[in-house]
């Protein structure tokens, strides 16, 4: 019984864990910048007026966010970086890094696309009608008055998509960046798959996520648009 | 009334769990025994590994690993058809041998001493060495030292890359090489074709399969240096079945059998092989 609750190996890999732990950071932070910026400007494509922007737009949601993220990954790395030798650095560890943002960010975007574009549904067309009667282009428009009320009301669905982000971040091996759940199966190889070793990194993955989850929720309340 | 349902479940799901109990706990109480009594094995073996233990479409499986096992297994009375195959992972295969969910693992399984406190090892009854595997027009990798500086392969769930980096290999010494991170050594060798890497590194018999898959585009540089000794997983404290796995390996190299399927295995890919007898036992403890 007791090597089935055995800690041991959780104290001595502990600095190799927290370097994973710090990968899966680095990775979904600047992951989820990205996929906000252009989460963003996929947004402003949807509602555009202008007809080849809003099938642009479109069809980029549908294609990335019907396609598995395991295959989004790979396509960058083996596809585009291994094979079609697109690389950023001739450094492999910055290259993957990048192209695993890439992936990752490409495919969040879509969703938070869709999430920016139901809180665009919800400012009433009132005041988009009220802004154009006062001159404003349509640019304008969006980043003055609609886009701000739009991204108030949808914080807690973006802190669901943030949350995802940093689980999904566990599949970008396929795209040879090591981060947290590498480290794990690394240590399932060294070790055996013992009951300790998964619930310390579950433990971890609730570090990043929880805090991620209260935060939102705290936000959404605070910036709620009273209407 | 729904919670009476819910505990009528788990006492019945108690109650399976202790008639499983209570089968584990039965007769046999070594391998060798079950295998005495009712001629039946349940062997771990890889299912992902050219050459070594790999499972086909039609479901059977092959490679040398599973053919020592079968080898084995009749030494120990047991014929092919009182076989169960069951893919041992690097990450189940102590697990397996602790709870007998099997009763043999032959799956690239190295004896090392960090492995040896929960597994009995049989054997070895093969000893593999490290290698690389590069591009054949590369003529700049010759050697461990060699490696320096190049960009090599780092799977995960593997400790191959380990030996060089941090110096785990014969000459002891590290090399200070870029690390390349993959999921699996299928895409190590997209990665080194496509030139996103400079050389693969592990045990001299799995390059050998992949070397013989790709054809002339890659090689094998022929600079091994560790020593894998390919063992047989046994429950810990199974002292009996082991020294009977022993006999077993003894008698696969004085009748020669080993060489027959090495070669069947492994003729054509360069690797050739050299044993006169079996490797010396590391005892079972």
């Amino acid at each position: 019984m007791e090597s089935l609750l055995d800690f041991g190996p959780l104290a001595e890999e502990f600095t190799t864990i927290l370097a994973g732990f710090w990968a899966t950071v680095r990775l979904s932070a600047m992951s989820a910048l990205l996929a906000l910026l252009l989460g963003t400007i996929l947004v402003a494509m949807r509602v555009s007026p202008t007809p080849v922007l809003r099938s642009v737009g479109t069809a980029y949601v549908n294609v990335l966010r019907n396609t598995p993220l395991t295959l989004v990954l790979l396509l960058s790395a083996l596809g585009l970086s291994d094979t079609l030798q697109l690389t950023f650095s001739r450094d492999p560890g910055v290259n993957y890094y990048w192209w695993a943002t890439l992936g990752l960010s490409a495919y969040t975007a879509a969703f938070v696309c869709e999430a920016l574009r139901s809180g665009v549904n919800t400012v009433p067309p009132g005041q988009a009608e009220a802004a154009r009667a006062i001159g404003l282009t349509f640019t304008q428009t969006l980043r003055l008055v609609v886009l701000p009320q739009a991204f108030r009301s949808v914080i807690a669905p973006l802190g669901s998509i943030l949350i995802a982000l940093i689980k999904n971040t566990t599949i970008v091996i396929v795209a040879g960046y090591i981060e947290a759940s590498s480290v794990m199966k690394q240590m399932f190889d060294d070790y055996g798959g013992t009951l300790p070793i998964f619930l310390g990194f579950a433990l971890g993955y609730m570090v990043l996520t929880l805090p991620t989850g209260f935060f939102f929720g705290w936000l959404a309340k605070r910036m709620a648009v009273v209407r | 009334m729904r919670s009476r349902q819910i505990g009528a479940t788990l006492l019945s799901a108690a109650a399976l769990v202790g008639s499983l109990a209570a089968c584990g706990g039965g007769e046999a109480t070594t391998v060798l025994q079950k295998a005495t009594n009712d001629k039946k094995l349940t062997i771990g073996v890889k299912y992902d590994q050219p050459g070594m233990g790999l499972k086909k479409p039609d479901g059977t499986v092959e490679g040398f690993d599973v053919d020592v096992a079968k080898y084995i297994a009749k030494e120990l009375g047991v014929e092919e058809s009182g076989i169960t195959w069951k893919e041992a992972r690097s990450a189940n295969r102590e697990t397996f041998l602790q709870q007998g969910q099997v009763d043999l693992i032959v799956a690239t399984y190295s004896i090392t001493e960090a492995r040896k406190p929960k597994v009995t090892f049989a054997g070895p009854f093969y000893v593999a060495h490290q290698d690389t595997l590069v591009r054949a027009d590369d003529t700049s990798i010759t050697s461990l030292d060699s490696l320096k500086g190049k960009r090599i392969c780092q799977v995960t769930g593997s400790n191959s890359w380990k030996n060089i980096a941090e110096g785990t290999n014969l000459q002891s010494k590290k090399i200070d090489v870029t690390l390349v991170a993959a999921g699996a050594y299928d895409e190590c060798i997209t990665k080194l074709k496509g030139d996103a890497l400079d050389a693969v590194t592990t045990d001299d018999m799995i390059l050998a399969g992949y070397a013989k898959r790709e054809g002339s585009s890659l090689k094998v540089t022929g600079a091994p240096f560790t020593d894998e000794k390919y063992g047989v997983g046994l429950k810990k404290g199974d002292k009996e079945t082991c020294e009977a796995v022993n006999k077993a390996i003894t008698k696969m190299y004085s009748d020669g059998t080993i060489k027959t399927l090495f070669d069947k295995h492994f003729s054509g890919t360069g690797l050739n092989f050299t044993a006169t007898a079996a490797p010396p036992a590391e005892g079972c403890a």
